[in-house]
């Protein structure tokens, strides 16, 4: 056990309120004790330092000549990343606060073959880059990766299962990301604090018997404790001693990006979030202003060059995966605001700063900025964010007062577009997404794909008749849910097990307690399509077509039915039964390592190539056509306005997709009124609104849809325009040409 | 499109009066303060050239709804009113269905409901029984959103096909009786931006005690009804013209002084009565 001799207090906390956080690994406790809330306005912040706009203007023709080059700048062939694989790397080393790249140069990608090392050179020849073959042959023959641990497990049912994309995106290629660090600790303790505590709990782990379990347990906390000594390494050859707490606000926001490089230089997570790190970073910066050690420039300037980091985060990928995740984004969500569970808010002036920096450096897609909104976040703050908003459509918004009580800590971050996760002692194992609207399909075929015409689903009866039977159809729907959970949730179990074997995230882990509590995501794609579809056969009458394989290909529904997304119970209530069902039928099944289920209904940009691998469904979808993206009504069937869809996606209940409910509102900034008071004000009662109805997630794009069709035709001119998909933001540049269609004719709040 | 099945009553001895409603806006954040839940009524006996909604003319027809039905729905949308927002009813042309207004008006203001009326003052007369009604209507109404559509009555009359002289008389009883309102002005090239008749609508504007104009706007014209016509099969009488340029704007409105008017930004409803 730690004592700590309060009789001298440390240097490096001078000046802070005591607590628990002394004694033991404890942010929130130090977090509470001293942050300063700031309920002013925005006026108090400042522009660029010269430093940082000469920076950022680099950084801006770096990412100019990458897009250039065919969307990467630079590559390892050979290097295999780790913490300390690489030589420092600067962008302009006498100009940066704050230092560290991924490797010895901006924008190079790293080497990372542990997830999979087909994937690793495929990634590398699609962008024109040999692998080095002695690497070639060490992942291949000597050292397996997770990739090929899960393909040798795998069972034909799930091989098959993901081969016709009734599930797709599964983590099984590259890694499975969402392990949020709790970068904090790095500065409040420094790395030998964390390691001494570590070394503690390994002493601890086995003084029973040596079960499966506390092996693998023991192994993880002995490679914690060398990410943790690595980390020092690496930060040393930057010529900073992490060994120690930080001593100034320039040291805690480096110290804290130290943690953070070293997760994204051993991992490339489909999401690797920073956190909840705003309420830290200010309670140093406000010490050193105290102090009168920086002034409100300098305290810019840092936030803007950590920020301008994490615009640089960078993972070389498979062409396959940007179809998924389309515009290079890595989820470097950085979390902020939200309320204390003493009902106080925690809106710094750090909030605004991070705010600013889509001012001070121009728009730009990362970090992903989720601000946590509670109605009774300051009316200042509110109206400053949905002003920064409505200039750049960079943020999205969630919902604190539903997530603090779901996960029962105000020390939560965001994971990855949308999903919670308790920051000290939570982690999430990602599991991508089922596709319902293709098993309604696989209900009314009898488990037969309707693309492919293969048997996929268990061989139950199809439907033989002309029209639809509702009750027929639902026990159908029923049994292929069934399957689908099972095999679903089985290959998730698979893959989390051989990414532990094989992909620990040693780093990230290292910053969190030893003991955790884990949830198992899922999710469901193709929702609304699914729900106007059992919609279409309960209230339309639907007659199938078929083709000469007997395969339902087409639909005529008789009268008008029900669509989700007009605040109508009718339908509303079959979506909401859906999320329900599904989570209960995976419910079922045995969780890897004792985690708790959750699911989500949030696509990213997935919906585009779901769509394409989907049938025509029952509502009138068209085969090929994208799905609506995450919680969102399907295109078009919106009849009542944009509270009306709002409140249907708010019906969904999250306490079963705890794993969040993404909705993307897109708006023209006269539907939000005709001066920027007006429009500010409408955000603010549409957020307040929206969230008091339980609503969980909002990303909101102000543009009008001209702007986009022009910034189609003229890409240049538009180097940073970015628009939030589900989740995340992208520049609109780095969308497919299917994907800027589907951003384009995705429905757009509009007044004449 | 509304589907509210309960239709009760408090007076059963009463049959319900029913509003022919064209269609419903649960997010209208420009129409009036904050944002309102939006009926638009169906009919108009104005003919405007520039109407971008030729489809709610028609007297008596599209969705039957009662007074209780709009509320019940619309108290859905309550968490998104916050201070300022509330219910507006627009049109078509919302008085030409008073009686039905001053029973939803009545009731909304019951239940702490803001109400703003959406109006173009057409159906306005001094005479009875519309004088009374329309006096008990202002008394249940927050704030209107008054549309001159020209200054020059005979060029009101070429553009609408009626005068405007009622319609003027109505905005002098409103200001005579302190009923705030907002005014706005469709600006149409070759049709109402004309600067001799801006500035005499600015000075007309001017002489409305300035408690009373909460907001002036200018809404530039556009094509997006056109489709509208052609589907309809309706002669469209400004084929050819496009919005007006962004200059058009600013002088229309320099010469309609909007910036003088900022009540709106710190208007609140009536407290309930």
């Amino acid at each position: 056990m730690i004592t700590v001799d309060k009789t001298e207090t440390p240097k490096a906390w001078k000046g802070f309120k005591g607590g628990h956080w002394q004694e033991e690994i404890n942010i929130r406790d130090f977090i509470q004790n001293n942050f300063t809330q700031y309920n002013g306005d925005e006026s108090f912040l400042v522009g660029p330092t010269a430093a940082t706009k000469t920076l950022n203007d680099k950084v801006l023709a770096l990412k100019k000549a990458e897009r250039e080059a065919g969307g990467v700048l630079d590559a390892d062939t050979s290097v295999v990343s780790t913490i300390t694989s690489h030589a420092p790397g600067y962008i302009d080393k006498d100009l940066e606060k704050i230092v560290g790249l991924q490797t010895d140069k901006p924008l190079k990608r790293a080497f990372m073959p542990f997830g999979g090392i087909r994937m690793a050179d495929d990634a590398l020849k699609s962008y024109g880059y040999e692998l080095d073959p002695e690497q070639d042959k060490i992942f291949t023959e000597y050292r397996k990766t997770h990739n090929q641990g899960v393909f040798d497990v795998y069972t034909p049912d799930m091989r098959k299962a993901r081969h016709e994309k009734i599930i797709t995106g599964l983590p099984d290629a590259y890694a499975r990301g969402r392990i949020i660090p709790d970068l904090p600790r790095v500065a409040v303790y420094g790395i030998d604090r964390l390691m001494e505590d570590k070394a503690n709990d390994f002493a601890h782990i086995g003084d029973g018997e040596l079960t499966d379990d506390v092996i693998r347990l023991r192994e993880e906390v002995q490679d914690q404790y060398k990410a943790l000594k690595d980390m020092k390494e690496m930060a040393a050859t930057y010529g900073y001693d992490i060994s120690r707490p930080a001593e100034t606000a320039q040291e805690a926001v480096q110290w804290m990006y130290f943690g953070y490089l070293a997760a994204i230089k051993t991992q490339n997570g489909a999401a690797m979030s920073v956190g909840r790190i705003d309420t830290t970073m200010d309670i140093y910066i406000q010490r050193d202003l105290d102090a009168g050690i920086i002034t409100e420039d300098q305290a810019q300037e840092i936030i803007d060059q950590f920020v301008m980091k994490l615009r640089m985060v960078r993972f070389i990928r498979t062409e396959e995966y940007n179809s998924l995740f389309s515009g290079d984004p890595i989820w470097a969500t950085l979390s902020m605001c939200g309320l204390g569970v003493d009902g106080q808010h925690h809106v710094t002036k750090t909030a605004f700063r991070i705010l600013k920096t889509l001012d001070n450096m121009g728009a730009a897609p990362e970090p992903n900025i989720t601000i946590l909104w509670s109605d009774r976040l300051p009316e200042d703050f509110k109206r400053y964010a949905t002003e920064v908003s409505i200039d750049s459509s960079t943020i999205q918004y969630e919902n604190d007062d539903l997530m603090r009580v779901q996960w029962g800590t105000d020390y939560y971050g965001i994971a990855c577009c949308v999903s919670a996760q308790p920051v000290a002692d939570g982690i999430q194992y990602f599991g991508a997404r089922a596709n319902l609207a293709k098993a309604i399909l696989y209900a009314i075929n009898g488990g037969r794909d309707e693309i492919t015409g293969d048997q996929v689903g268990p061989a139950y009866e199809p439907i033989t008749s002309e029209y639809i039977d509702y009750d027929e159809f639902m026990e159908k729907f029923s049994k292929q849910m069934d399957w689908l959970a099972d095999t679903y949730v089985n290959s998730l179990n698979a893959i989390h097990y051989m990414h532990d074997k094989y992909y620990y995230e040693a780093a990230e882990m290292a910053l969190k307690d030893t003991n955790l509590d884990r949830t198992f995501a899922t999710g469901i794609s193709g929702l609304s399509h699914a729900a106007d579809s059992v919609s279409a056969i309960k209230y339309g009458h639907v007659k199938i077509i078929r083709d000469e394989r007997g395969i339902a290909v087409n639909f005529e529904v008789d009268n008008d039915f029900p669509r989700y997304g007009n605040n109508d119970d009718r339908v509303d209530n079959i979506a909401k039964g859906l999320v329900k069902e599904l989570y209960s039928k995976m419910n079922t099944h045995h969780l890897y390592r004792g985690a708790k289920l959750s699911t989500s209904v949030l696509t990213i940009t997935s919906n585009v190539v779901y769509g394409k691998n989907t049938g025509t469904t029952p509502n009138g979808r068209q085969k090929g056509e994208p799905f609506s993206p995450g919680a969102n009504p399907a295109y078009g069937a919106e009849k009542s306005g944009a509270l009306a869809s709002l409140l249907s996606t708010a019906k969904l209940p999250y306490r079963y997709a705890t794993d969040g409910i993404s909705n993307t509102f897109g708006v023209t900034p006269n539907t939000l009124g005709h001066d920027m008071e007006s429009r500010k004000n409408t955000l603010v009662n549409m957020l307040d609104g929206y969230f008091e109805n339980d609503g969980m997630h909002l990303n909101i794009n102000v543009f009008n849809k001209d702007t986009l069709i022009d910034a189609q035709k003229h890409p240049e001119e538009y180097p940073t325009l970015t628009v939030r998909v589900s989740g995340y933001c992208v520049y609109f540049a780095d969308l497919t040409k299917e994907q800027q269609d589907d951003v384009i004719s995705r429905t757009f709040f509009d007044k004449m | 499109m509304v589907s509210s099945k309960t239709a009760t009553t408090e007076q059963p001895k009463k049959e319900p009066l029913i509003g022919y409603v064209h269609s419903i806006e649960t997010f209208g954040s420009v129409d009036g303060p904050g944002i309102r839940y939006v009926a638009f009524l169906q009919g108009c006996h104005m003919r405007c050239q520039y109407c971008h909604n030729p489809d709610t003319w028609k007297l008596n027809v599209g969705d039957q709804m009662t007074t209780d039905e709009i509320l019940e729905d619309a108290q859905k949308y309550r968490a998104f009113w916050g201070k300022t927002g509330g219910i507006t009813v627009s049109g078509g042309e919302s008085l030409v269905q008073i009686d039905f207004i001053l029973e939803l008006f009545e009731k909304a203001k019951a239940l702490d409901i803001s109400t703003c009326l959406d109006t173009s003052g057409q159906p306005f007369t001094r005479e009875q029984p519309f004088f009374d009604k329309f006096e008990r209507l202002m008394a249940v109404t927050d704030i209107s959103l008054v549309d001159i559509k020209h200054i020059n009555s005979a060029e009101h009359k070429k553009l609408t096909q009626y005068g405007n002289e009622n319609i003027l008389d109505m905005i002098q009883y409103m200001a005579a009786h302190h009923d705030d309102m907002w005014i706005r002005h469709v600006l149409v090239p070759e049709r109402t931006d004309d600067d001799k008749y801006l500035a005499e609508l600015g000075d007309y504007i001017a002489k409305i005690p300035n408690d009373v104009v909460q907001k002036v706007e200018v809404l530039p014209y556009h094509t997006l009804g056109v489709k509208k016509y052609h589907e309809m099969k309706i002669k469209y009488r400004l084929e050819g013209i496009e919005s007006p340029t962004p200059d058009r704007v600013a002088n229309a409105e320099k010469l309609l002084r909007t910036a003088d008017y900022t009540g709106y930004k710190k208007w609140m409803p009536l407290p309930k009565l």
